[in-house]
């Protein structure tokens, strides 16, 4: 058997003759046992998806029938009198994701265009690790950080100084009626979300960009364009998906962070914040900070019901990515 | 292409041993999901491993405990701080030989549960406040101030009320920053017991584990208010003793039911303790907040043990009992050197009686 020949095999395709029995042994065994490897682990994923959305429905199921969908309008909670609502949960984590993903997409966008196109291969490399260093840190850490650093600066600076200027009369910036003083408070936990989910925009938008062909690029320039032309009409528009992709990834990170928000946000489960310097709370915060003092049937219930909504609202997210994607490869021609 | 060939049989060697390996793990897990029913024995761990979860608030002790525990008799125990509530649950699963819980459960909860519980020691919640200028022990509270401070009645340390009951302490005015717990928590319920059974009139929230706090803003943890309060200019929040005196942090004098103003301090929680009427309290339920005595510090709090009243197993009830009969008995010092009280002679004498009621098929485990 001669190189050439399985070289010329590979090359068309599945074998026919039994002449070519020999290397054949490998084809019948390795691509049949490796699709069956891949099946498995793509239904295993799948079932896990499913199971958990029926786990999750199933338990809550004692909450849902007994608060059914008025829990999503309803401000309260209180074990004690079996009163519970997601509102101010769900705004509270609207609010921090808001926050978070307005200040770090377009950080983490500028961080990969400036260590794909900008600097120098060296420099990109030692800049690229430090981004990636910053992913690797566990979220406590970011928590603790927030409580020790940024409280008492949000406390002590940032929030007289915006609350007592013309800002402090601008919506979301008026303190609202549980204002703190703004050391707990959305914003902040927004802030700590930002920085803990900029490191992965940052490092999956770089490597999408890294991506684009070179030549492409070239051609660009070639045709006069700017650095600034280049990169927006040509790196960002090959790269979108990929980008997209990034962000919902980071936006999932922020919806679903617990820890540091959990120390952060200031623990009012009884408040719509009106302001991003109120105290709040977050789905994921106030399940983490009730599941252990959980007792009748109906307060873990009630807990498992917002873990649910948190599952809805990240398929909404991830289904309405989709579609927008969709699009955007149509009018870009097929090519993000 | 030998190269890719290598390949392809590299991937299919790759691909069999994650299908063995899964197998494998799977197999392992029905096995030893097998292994734990037939066995009967709730929870993990051998007969000479006690296994317990509860309340975070003792979970300093009952570790220091059990490791001086393991190392003269050989047996092991397994303490998960998980929160009082979780105690409950992990208890009335039957998931481990013993829950804690910072809340007592009434009689005809424990009736209806099976469950038999007793007190295990006795701590001190104090109130901690950062304000600049003002020591340890020099600002005075009362149930009154402290109630309406956390239902937002006062809101600035210039109050009037304030000033009044601290002649001499020169208090920098300001907005008070509330911090309260924001998970739900032992030390909360002991806390908001407090407010309702010594400023009734002005605490209308009741006493529980999570309450609907009309002001201010909830750490997470002892630690999380310790640490709250540590970095907001004129806070004050509660926190167990353990953490307001690891942290260094200003506690302040409280008036107790006496109307006499005390410290805290081993000594005045000490005192709480022993007012406690234990053998009048049906099912040892007793609240221990605002006891009476001139030396008594008002907001103290008894951790409990709960058990199964039928044991499954003889041999390992009596290892557990064991274990806390010499906590009872020699356990004191090391209680004390970490500002737990010990639960007085006379107390642990009642609790040892009711162990008798305790039983595995039928006979009673204790005394062996």
């Amino acid at each position: 058997m001669s190189t050439l020949e399985i070289d010329a095999q590979t090359q068309t395709g599945p074998p026919r003759g039994a002449a070519q029995a020999a290397p054949r042994v490998h084809h019948r065994f390795g691509d049949p046992a490796f699709r069956v490897v891949t099946l498995v682990s793509g239904l295993t994923v799948a079932i896990a998806m499913f199971t958990l959305a029926g786990v999750l429905i199933y338990n809550s199921w004692t909450a849902i029938s007994e608060l059914g969908l008025s829990f999503l309008t309803t401000v309260a909670w209180s074990p004690s009198s079996g009163s519970y609502g997601a509102l101010a949960a769900l705004a509270g984590t609207a609010l921090t994701t808001l926050v978070a993903m307005v200040i770090a997409v377009p950080l983490a966008l500028v961080i990969a265009l400036l260590l794909t196109e900008l600097v120098p291969p060296g420099m990109a490399r030692v800049l690229g690790t430090a981004v990636e260093m910053l992913a690797a840190i566990p979220s406590i850490i970011f928590g603790m950080w927030g409580l020790f650093v940024l409280v008492p600066f949000m406390q002590e600076t940032v929030a007289p100084a915006v609350t007592e200027s013309w800002l402090g009369q601008l919506p979301l910036l008026r303190p609202g009626e549980t204002f703190q003083g703004g050391g707990f408070s959305i914003l902040t936990a927004g802030l700590v979300l930002a920085v803990m989910i900029l490191p992965f925009i940052t490092a999956f938008s770089r490597d999408v960009l890294l991506m684009v062909p070179r030549v492409t690029k070239e051609a660009g320039y070639g045709m006069g364009s700017t650095t600034w032309e280049v990169l927006r009409k040509i790196s960002l528009r090959y790269a979108l998906s990929g980008v997209v992709g990034a962000t919902f990834i980071g936006l999932g990170r922020a919806l679903g962070e617990t820890m540091a928000v959990a120390y952060l946000v200031g623990g009012d489960f009884l408040t719509v914040p009106k302001s991003l310097f109120d105290p709040g709370t977050t789905v994921a915060s106030l399940i983490a900070l009730q599941f252990n003092e959980a007792t009748t049937k109906l307060d873990v219930s009630a807990l498992i019901y917002m873990g649910l909504i948190l599952f809805a609202v990240t398929m909404v997210f991830q289904v309405l990515a989709q579609i927008w994607l969709r699009r955007a490869r149509r009018t870009t021609g097929g090519r993000a | 292409m030998r190269k890719s060939d290598r390949l392809r049989r590299t991937v299919a060697a790759v691909a069999l041993a994650a299908v063995l390996g899964f197998a494998a793990l799977a197999l392992a897990a029905c096995g030893s999901d097998e292994g734990s029913s037939n066995s009967g024995v709730p929870g993990s761990g051998t007969s000479d491993t006690i296994v317990g979860a509860g309340a975070s608030f003792p979970y300093p002790l009952y570790s220091k405990w059990g490791s001086e525990y393991a190392n003269l008799n050989d047996v092991k125990l397994n303490y998960q701080s998980i929160g009082s509530g979780g105690g409950i649950s992990a208890i009335q699963a039957k998931t481990v030989d013993f829950g804690a819980s910072d809340a007592p459960m009434e009689p005809s909860e424990l009736e209806a549960a099976g469950l038999v519980q007793w007190p295990q020691c006795v701590g001190g919640v104090v109130l901690v406040v950062n304000l600049e200028g003002v020591e340890a022990n020099r600002l005075k509270l009362t149930a009154d101030l402290v109630a309406k401070i956390y239902n937002g009645d006062i809101k600035d340390w210039s109050d009037p009320a304030i000033a009044d009951v601290n002649t001499g302490v020169s208090i920098p005015a300001g907005k008070i920053n509330v911090v309260h717990r924001s998970d739900s928590s032992g030390t909360t319920w002991i806390f908001t017991n407090y407010l309702a059974a010594a400023a009734s009139d002005v605490w209308t929230l009741g006493g529980d584990k999570e309450i609907p706090w009309p002001t201010g803003v909830g750490g997470k943890g002892n630690e999380g208010v310790a640490a709250s309060v540590q970095q907001l200019k004129g806070s004050i929040g509660y926190v167990e003793y353990a953490y307001a005196k690891e942290t260094g942090l200003v506690t302040t004098q409280l008036q107790n039911a006496d109307g006499k103003w005390v410290e805290p301090s081993l000594e005045t929680f000490s005192e709480a303790a022993a007012q406690a009427d234990w053998a009048g309290a049906e099912g040892f339920y007793l609240v221990l907040v605002n006891q009476p005595g001139a030396k008594t510090w008002p907001i103290t709090g008894a951790s409990f043990i709960l058990v199964q009243k039928e044991q499954e197993d003889a041999k390992r009830a009596q290892t557990m009992l064991q274990f806390f009969d010499w906590a009872f008995t020699d356990g004191g010092a090391t209680a004390q050197g970490l500002d737990y009280v010990p639960i007085p002679e006379k107390v642990y004498q009642l609790v040892e009686s009711k162990w008798q009621t305790i039983t595995a098929a039928g006979a009673p485990v204790w005394p062996q």
